[in-house]
């Protein structure tokens, strides 16, 4: 039983580490495509299994298979292959090619799949580490390049602070509770005389740890740089997978553990969403790099999406996990356009330069003009359903003025989401940018069709976010 | 006579954590400080587990802390390694230097 629980994750470790020999034995040759052949068929299937995987408890509740951890497992295999495919082609262009990029993708995966489906502290803490560990290195992939290894420098400094946060808040709510264990933690807390000081600021430092991994204000500070520094492709897979995989131990362990002392920490994470709202519209107004102002977008959304776990109840889980679907394929068709980007070889990363895209590229403006709309949540946008359902929830659970600064700060991001368009369709035209690869127009078509017509078809994945949902705060 | 209890041993782990912290942001040095002080900051939390797993008389406490020993190393390597490549395109590790990125 337990191992077929693990499958999905001892697949895709085999396959990463089979890549990874087959890589070194054929040194010499350029192994860059095969390897990301074998890295997008490593999360095929990872994600069959997944899908085939039975419910249960393994490893004696180290691990839950439940449709919680499916559900976020599905999405963390989607945003890796959407940015292994944009990798590929980027990574040659950049010079960078190297056969360790998908290796690193698929250590990185494996890890935030142990995340989403951790039932203790410990397998918490080491999915965290497996996928932090494979990110510093992939931040710093472009080795010769100065701002590269800056971000790396940057992510892991701060990074591994945040690990150090969570692990002391473990060691704190493992001593005054006596238990790693996320059902039993809860068990525990139902009797009021369990809860002692010492615990709550445990829960503390375990919401702070988990605040940076999402990159929530007032933890926010590696974001942009490291966003703007490390290679896009790269920047793709951080804006994606690690969000998720983030979000959903937040969700389970607050959700779970920590559900019946939920007035030990809402206000906290009211607060942290207010604030991750009102920088994430405010401070990208004055961006002119794009990876910047998608760095700031970022850390908006995650505002928003906190608004779901805020609530405190099913029902706002069910809207964070639905945002957290839109938000990564609308980021990543948004990533695929600035991986587009190039002149003459070169990458180009001001908004300036998107000036009269239209006229040069009618199809790619189009597409970024459809995300750009999404992430201001214009309506019939994926966006505006992600947003919808999240206040939704933020009214029911008498949560009023999150979902009034929820929708003020979206008229304040809709701003610099649609100055961007305003550049594309009026401004005069640069010069074009080169020829798309087929892999990015690939990507770009996929998320860019789920981001305009997800309103004939959200019924599929809010239904499964609603069976999610149900795990969590029963 | 007092008998050494949990309670020492929170206090010990706190100040190496604050330190730990302080390291990371009052540095304005070298980054291998920063280093020194990630180290310093898990060198609390086992400290604190062993205190704790003891006092419980569970083993879960140390079979966590070993895990955290590993992931240190583990750490100090990529970090190291992290360094090093800094260190050779920008010619410096000065903490005052790692500011090409701003705003």
């Amino acid at each position: 039983m337990n191992w077929t629980l693990v499958l999905p994750e001892l697949v895709l470790a085999c396959v990463a580490m089979a890549t990874m020999i087959f890589g070194v034995l054929r040194k010499g040759q350029d192994n860059t495509l095969l390897a990301t052949m074998f890295a997008l068929g490593g999360f095929l299937l990872a994600g069959v299994l997944v899908l085939n995987r039975g419910n249960g408890v393994g490893f004696s509740g180290q691990f839950l298979a439940d449709p919680f951890s499916a559900f976020n497992q599905i999405l963390i295999l989607s945003g890796a292959a959407l940015a292994s495919i944009l990798a590929l082609d980027w990574n040659r262009a950049q010079g960078i090619a190297r056969f360790e990029f998908p290796v690193l993708m698929m250590f990185s995966t494996v890890g935030m799949m142990v995340m989403a489906s951790a039932g203790n502290l410990m397998t918490l803490y080491l999915g965290l580490e497996l996928q932090s560990l494979a990110l510093y290195v992939l931040a710093a992939f472009a080795r010769d390049d100065v701002r590269s290894s800056e971000a790396g420098l940057k992510y892991f400094v701060l990074s591994s602070l945040a690990s150090g946060l969570l692990l002391y808040g473990t060691s704190l709510v493992y001593g005054f509770s006596g238990t790693m264990d996320l059902n039993a933690l809860r068990t525990l807390l139902m009797q009021p005389n369990a809860v002692s000081p010492g615990l709550v600021v445990g829960i503390v430092f375990v919401l702070v740890g988990l605040a940076f991994k999402v990159s929530a204000v007032p933890f926010h500070m590696w974001t942009p740089d490291v966003y703007e520094g490390a290679p896009t492709p790269v920047t793709v897979f951080f804006a994606t997978a690690p969000k998720v995989a983030a979000m959903s131990l937040l969700l389970r362990v607050m959700g779970t553990s920590f559900a019946p002392v939920v007035g030990a920490w809402q206000s906290l994470v009211v607060i942290v969403s207010i604030a991750s709202m009102l920088l994430g519209a405010f401070a990208a107004i004055g961006q002119s790099n794009i990876k910047r102002l998608m760095a700031y977008s970022s850390i908006g959304h995650m505002g928003y999406a906190l608004i779901g776990l805020a609530t405190g109840n099913a029902a706002g889980v069910r809207g964070t996990l639905v945002y957290m679907v839109i938000y990564v394929f609308m980021t990543a068709g948004t990533f695929g356009c600035i991986l587009a980007m190039r002149r003459k070889g070169r990458p180009v990363e001001q908004i300036s330069d998107l000036s009269g895209l239209a006229s040069n590229d009618p199809i790619l403006a189009l597409a970024l003009a459809v995300f750009m709309f999404s992430l201001a949540g214009i309506p019939l946008m994926a966006g505006f359903f992600a947003k919808l359902y999240i206040f939704f929830a933020a009214v029911q659970g008498g949560l009023w003025t999150l979902a009034v600064i929820g929708v003020l700060t979206s008229v304040v991001g809709a701003y610099y989401y649609i100055r961007v368009i305003k550049v594309m369709y009026f401004d005069t035209a640069a010069e074009p940018f080169d020829q798309r690869p087929a892999g990015l127009s690939f990507v770009v078509a996929a998320t860019g069709l789920f981001t305009a017509f997800f309103f004939i078809f959200p019924a599929p994945i809010v239904g499964a976010a609603q069976a999610a949902a149900s795990v969590l705060f029963r | 006579m007092n008998l050494v209890g949990v309670g020492h041993y929170l206090v010990v782990s706190a100040i190496l954590l604050v330190l730990g912290i302080f390291g990371i942001f009052l540095n304005r040095k070298n980054v291998i400080i920063i280093l020194m002080s990630i180290e310093l900051i898990l060198l609390a939390v086992n400290l604190n587990l062993v205190a704790f797993s003891a006092e419980h008389g569970d083993m879960a406490g140390q079979i966590l802390a070993m895990l955290v020993l590993t992931v240190a190393a583990a750490e100090a390597a990529i970090g190291l390694a992290i360094v090093t490549i800094y260190f050779r395109n920008r010619g410096s590790i000065q903490v005052e230097d790692v500011n090409l990125m701003k705003g």
